[in-house]
């Protein structure tokens, strides 16, 4: 395979995983600032900051209002994290790995493409959000599932599955590293609800709530929450989980190519001593600190990755 | 000129319809117009869900868009296209021969067939091809050659292109869409199939492989990139070949072998399938500022490393000013009459054809000896008395670089307008693939139509449309 077509593919997931990254936060968002009393516009600065869309934003506005945020994170062009701008990417990558794809998967991208130019060619009332971002979620639903369904489980597809796995790895990173403050034992010992509130923010941000629930009942505990998010292995977005599908992604690379390289082995190490501790001990190494080190270790291997599979000459 | 002076394809002029449309017209005649209106709606969906867009020059990168398909089948009788096929192998060994002639010995000149001003003062002709024989001796792997038709049995070529054919990938997408939408219709005629000319494509390239490769040579694809206009075809035949789509930054030369970057290292390649013009294609040996085609690659290619399909320097063969001389062309390489037509050329680079020219330029065609895409022409019976000034001022001040042609009574074939059927000029243009086993033609080929009622101009990038073309077995 090309190494040009290896980082078409890493990039056409990674967008894609950005893409419905950015369409949930917008979703926490607005459900905060609908359920909350008292909330401000200002709640949006954290949703600009958890997609590294702030600053950016900054420079073209004076101020943070909803509907300019929810406008930036949906449509804007010079927001490269925008849904918009996240779904013409993967698209772009896509055509240009079109000879790695299947029929069915680039079909169901350039139809992921064609329908969120159409819902999002005009600014997007509040009464249409909710179905604007399910269509728009749907249909990249669509293309993993056709991913899943139709592609051969070949270099092609760890390729995929590497750039979707570090994204998902960053964006949750991302959440907790905005959010850590309210996770940390000293604010959270009884629990108010505007503790619960940020709590289910955090959880909203991952899809987590309802898997969450399901292993911890309704109370929640900001331990169990950061565990949840960081070490549990059977939660899809949780860090553990998507190190340790790196690391068997790396592998597959490492058996069919016969040799092994440097980013299996960086995979292999944030693995092995960064998230297979006790939450425990990551609350007493520092939750920030360790949340940070991570998202340096994310970024590194990402780095390894374009260097081992030659993605750039 | 009025309507009924032009061949149609489908009717008679007395009436009726011509043998090769009978059973088509049967079905149409039973067809609901609503629902074929529907149908080729649908068509258009599929287009775009597949992604068979084209990118326009000069417009924004994002723009995608739709060459316009229509639903009614161009016909061809096997008994047409035996005799058009034989014409067209013709042509085409007569191009190869040309070539190796012209870039070795140079007979056709010295038997003073054509004038040597022709080749050594044309852009197109390239000296660093001097001497330089392809593996097996082909320099046009990959054939375009564009036909029109004024009656029954009169066809004329009006261009060979030569260098890098493009619309096949229209070609196969235009019968998948047509074998999806209207099955039956496949089931009452036998069309002959066209379906294999990816593999057909993907054997003879591999066929040209240098002596040096291996029995299952490497062939990739190198595109300038995704947004070249026909970048969908380029990855399309590469799909379908099943073989990687490259770009220049993708390559480099590697221990004297042309080489691709893969995520285990580089892997030399034995035969490039280029879809970049000459002058892009190496930075060292041609324009230096291109980024399109690996720097050395000439080097190699001379070196017999590699195959390069069509070879460099097969422009030549294709420039219009060459076009004039192609009936002497292939009378001195196969010693027959040439069994397809030129169109009737006037060389305005010679005073007597320019005088002529100037006087009936409301009649004629003037075209660029070096344009394409129906671009900066003229077509005089159609332009304004203003174009036409325009054009006088060109031609005198630059003869040499314009050719011009009676303009030719196109044949017709119906199109699905809104109105029902209506008749629309088409031309023709055959795929032939070359290689040292022989000469290969897809029966059938793009049928370009131009949309417009009374419009001559088919090209894609003027408003014209595609058809599906049938070469029936019987």
């Amino acid at each position: 395979m090309l190494g040009k077509t290896a980082n078409g593919l890493f990039w056409m997931y990674r967008f894609l995983e950005r893409a419905e990254n950015t369409a949930r936060l917008i979703e926490t968002g607005q459900r905060i600032a609908l359920t909350r009393s008292g909330a401000s516009d200002l709640e949006w600065r954290p949703v600009l900051q958890t997609a590294g869309a702030l600053d950016a934003f900054l420079q073209v506005n004076q101020e943070i209002t909803k509907d300019a945020a929810i406008d930036w994170m949906l449509r804007s062009k010079d927001n490269p994290s925008s849904l918009q701008s996240c779904i013409s990417a993967a698209r772009q990558n896509a055509r240009l790995v079109r000879t790695a794809l299947t029929h069915e998967v680039w079909e169901a991208i350039n139809d992921a493409y064609m329908r969120a130019q159409r819902l999002l060619a005009r600014k997007v009332g509040e009464r249409d959000l909710s179905a604007v971002l399910g269509a728009v979620r749907q249909s990249i639903s669509l293309v993993r599932g056709a991913t899943l369904g139709t592609m051969l489980r070949n270099d092609i597809y760890d390729f995929a599955r590497i750039g979707t796995f570090l994204e998902r790895a960053d964006n949750t990173a991302r959440i907790l590293d905005v959010k850590y403050y309210v996770l940390l034992p000293s604010v959270s010992s009884i629990g108010s609800s505007l503790d619960n509130v940020q709590w289910e923010t955090i959880l909203r941000s991952v899809s987590a709530r309802g898997g969450f629930r399901m292993e911890y009942g309704n109370n929640y505990d900001p331990q169990d929450i950061a565990k949840f998010l960081i070490l549990d292995r059977r939660m899809p977005r949780s860090l553990a989980f998507c190190v340790r599908k790196l690391r068997d992604n790396l592998g597959y690379l490492v058996e069919c190519y016969g040799d092994r390289r440097e980013a299996w082995t960086k995979a292999d190490h944030i693995d092995r001593a960064y998230l297979s501790h006790t939450i425990e001990t990551i609350f007493d190494y520092g939750l920030h600190e360790f949340i940070q080190r991570l998202l340096a270790l994310l970024s590194d291997l990402g780095a390894q990755i374009e260097r081992d599979y030659r993605f750039y000459e | 000129m009025s309507n009924d002076t032009f061949f149609d394809e489908m009717w008679l002029e007395e009436g009726g319809v011509r043998d090769p449309y009978r059973r088509f017209a049967t079905w149409f005649d039973d067809e609901n117009p609503k629902d074929l209106r529907a149908k080729q709606r649908e068509a258009e969906d599929l287009f775009r869900l597949a992604g068979i867009t084209f990118n326009v020059y000069g417009r924004s990168a994002a723009e995608e868009r739709l060459i316009p398909f229509d639903i009614i089948p161009r016909i061809i009788s096997n008994a047409e296209w035996q005799r058009l096929s034989r014409g067209i192998e013709q042509r085409v060994r007569a191009i190869n021969a040309f070539l190796y002639d012209i870039y070795h010995r140079q007979e056709i000149v010295k038997a003073g067939r054509i004038p040597e001003g022709m080749l050594a003062r044309n852009d197109a002709f390239l000296p660093q091809m001097i001497n330089v024989t392809p593996p097996g001796g082909i320099y046009t792997h990959i054939v375009g050659i564009d036909l029109v038709r004024t009656g029954p049995g009169q066809f004329y070529v009006l261009e060979d292109n030569a260098r890098t054919p493009s619309g096949v990938s229209y070609m196969l997408e235009n019968r998948e869409t047509m074998l999806q939408m209207f099955p039956e219709l496949f089931v009452r005629n036998r069309v002959q199939p066209v379906q294999n000319y990816p593999t057909d494509l993907r054997r003879s390239l591999a066929a040209c492989a240098p002596a040096g490769a291996s029995g299952r040579p490497t062939v990739a694809v190198l595109t300038p990139g995704i947004y070249n206009s026909a970048y969908y075809e380029h990855a399309f035949l590469a799909d379908q070949m099943g073989v990687e789509l490259v770009e220049g930054s993708d390559l480099r030369v590697v221990d004297g072998r042309v080489a691709m970057r893969t995520t285990r290292g580089y892997k030399p390649i034995d035969v490039l399938y280029r879809r970049v013009d000459d002058d892009f294609l190496d930075p060292l040996n041609f324009n230096p500022e291109s980024q399109l085609g690996p720097p050395g690659i000439m080097d190699v290619y001379r070196a017999g490393g590699i195959t390069i399909a069509n070879a460099p320097g097969t422009g030549i063969a294709d420039d219009k000013a060459i076009y004039s001389y192609m009936p002497e062309i292939v009378e001195f390489y196969t010693g027959e009459r040439p069994l397809l037509e030129n169109v009737p050329t006037w060389r305005c680079s010679d005073p007597d054809s320019l005088a002529y020219v100037l006087d009936n330029l409301s009649d004629l065609v003037v075209k660029e000896v070096h344009g394409s895409g129906g671009y900066g022409m003229l077509i005089g019976p159609t332009a304004t008395k203003r174009d036409i000034a325009a054009f006088r001022r060109k031609l005198r001040a630059r003869p040499g670089h314009y050719i011009a042609q009676p303009t030719l009574a196109l044949s017709t074939v119906p199109i699905f307008s809104r109105a029902g059927l209506a008749p629309r000029h088409v031309d023709l243009r055959p795929f032939v693939l070359c290689c040292p086993e022989g000469i290969h033609i897809t029966p059938g080929g793009l049928t370009r139509v131009a949309l417009k009622k009374g419009s001559l101009v088919v090209n894609s990038s003027q408003g014209g449309g595609t058809k599906d073309t049938w070469v029936l077995e019987d």
